[in-house]
């Protein structure tokens, strides 16, 4: 892959004279000047609302929107634009399924069942379906590499959700066989794609999910949108959770109806211009090829592993495990926020804490861990600066 | 590792006041939500007065230093003057000025004393 540092100004800064490393990525990641550049263009040039004026400029700004549906399509390989609703990111694309789908759909004697970590946006909110319907969550308990055991899977599962890419561990799950797996039961599928999507290539129609959700912001887009997909005969039996301008076909006293999707999902003036920059961002990580991007966080992750296991005190959860863009790490005797603001004063920055998933700390035996996560942009020598930085404490 | 400064250091090293008592007239126990970091405070009172402060915590060098330099300050206060102790009197205590992130490792401590005394 080309060298990208210069396409990215964040990590340009230094923090007291120390040029910044930023391994948080799988936080949110860094944003290269083109999707700035093509934000700031649309602004400048093109902003009215989408589909609602007739003149041409609203024209222009429509022609954005529906540009960035395309690009996203391409993308995961959809089938169709239709079936891509904009949502605010990964955690109302989830919610929107749990609600508007699974909330109307489960009854008493049903399951349904994700694995054990998953990130409080996969798990929460069918927590409440959960209590809503009657029907039971059951949790897929995870080995020491992370791999779930399916064989939880019953003829009663009518969902199974599940992150492709673990934002603990950044163990790559096996997508393919737990859809599999599920369908046979005759279950549909919800994936997280929060932390696969910035990284693997993927295509939905060849992982045959019925739903995909993720963020815009952790892919090098803005933050603020987000996506869910779910093929068109799913986003036909889901009900919209806003109601509002821009998704009614004929609204009455009596009686309304929805437009198609995606429109009925998207109620109220869109978010325009981040949907310009998400495109700017897929086409920015289109140019560079999503097999060097997986490549680049392959080779990252694994150096870290080797480096970081070689630092006395250290130790990497599921060290042996295929993983994508994040490692996570415990230091014999020192907390993990100790070991983060430590790292700071090197201007390392990492996350450390429970990451949204403490049902998987329960399983790990601890509060919390250190995470450093991989982006385009980070190099094998900032990997190197954090294991240095690491012996040091 | 001093990046909080030697007070803070010294009572996360070496904490005061840690344990459990036998028979706590209040026990409180509260979680981080930003972390899943744990304290549990206990006291015992003599007519009305703090008699005796523990804890126990899973938790970072802030969270456990002002724990027990909090716990030095309650012996001796009446119910109503440790409801009343402030955030500013804790952080002030601290010997250091903390960074935003950090303030609220350092305030569990008092919430968990507020609960425990509500």
């Amino acid at each position: 892959m080309r060298d990208v540092r210069g396409d990215f100004p964040i990590p340009s800064r230094t923090f007291a004279g120390r040029p910044l490393v930023y391994l948080d990525n799988a936080a949110t990641s860094q944003k290269p000047r083109a999707v700035l550049q093509a934000m700031q263009r649309f602004y400048e040039q093109s902003n009215a609302n989408a589909h609602r004026g007739v003149y041409r400029l609203a024209e222009e700004a429509s022609a954005a929107l529906e540009g960035a549906r395309e690009a996203v399509r391409r993308f995961i390989g959809a089938a169709d634009a239709a079936e891509v609703v904009f949502t605010r990111g990964t955690t109302e694309s989830i919610n929107l399924v749990a609600q508007g789908w699974a909330a109307r759909r489960l009854r008493q004697e049903d399951e349904l069942v994700v694995t054990e970590l998953e990130h409080h946006s996969n798990f929460l909110p069918w927590q409440r379906v959960a209590q809503q319907t009657g029907a039971k969550l059951r949790v897929l308990p995870v080995d020491f590499l992370g791999a779930p055991q399916f064989d939880e899977l019953g003829a009663h599962t009518k969902l199974l959700a599940f992150s492709q890419v673990s934002n603990v561990l950044g163990t790559i799950l096996p997508a393919k066989r737990l859809i599999q797996a599920a369908r046979a039961r005759g279950a549909a599928v919800l994936i997280d794609a929060a932390q696969s999507v910035p990284h693997l290539p993927l295509s939905v129609q060849d992982l045959d999910c019925d739903f995909l959700a993720f963020s815009s912001h952790k892919m090098l887009g803005p933050t603020g949108i987000g996506v869910l997909w779910a093929r068109r005969d799913r986003l036909e039996e889901t009900e919209p959770l806003l109601l509002g301008g821009g998704m009614v076909r004929e609204a009455s006293v009596e009686h309304s109806t929805w437009l198609a999707a995606p429109q009925k999902f998207e109620a109220g003036t869109q978010p325009i211009a981040e949907a310009v920059g998400l495109r700017a961002a897929i086409e920015y990580l289109e140019t560079l090829g999503m097999d060097a991007v997986e490549k680049h966080a392959r080779e990252l992750s694994s150096h870290a592993v080797r480096q970081l296991s070689q630092v006395p005190g250290v130790r990497v959860h599921a060290a042996l495990a295929e993983r994508a863009a994040v490692v996570s790490f415990q230091v014999d005797g020192a907390h993990p926020h100790d070991v983060a603001a430590s790292l700071d004063q090197h201007a390392i920055c990492v996350r450390a804490g429970h990451h949204c998933a403490q049902p998987l700390m329960r399983k790990l035996s601890v509060a919390g861990t250190v995470r450093a996560s991989i982006q385009i942009y980070n190099t094998l020598a900032e990997i190197d600066l954090l294991a240095a930085a690491l012996a040091e404490l | 590792m001093n990046l909080y400064g030697e007070k803070i250091a010294d009572h996360a090293k070496h904490p005061r006041n840690q344990g459990s008592l036998e028979r706590p007239d209040a026990t409180h126990e509260g979680v981080n939500p930003l972390c899943g970091d744990r304290l549990r405070l206990q006291l015992q009172l003599v007519d009305g007065r703090i008699a005796a402060v523990r804890f126990q915590a899973e938790a970072c060098m802030v969270s456990i230093g002002a724990a027990s330099i909090l716990s030095e300050l309650l012996p001796g206060l009446s119910v109503a003057e440790a409801r009343a102790v402030s955030r500013e009197t804790l952080l002030s205590s601290l010997g250091t000025e903390l960074r935003p992130s950090r303030i609220g490792c350092a305030l569990l401590s008092l919430q968990v004393l507020q609960a425990a005394l509500a």
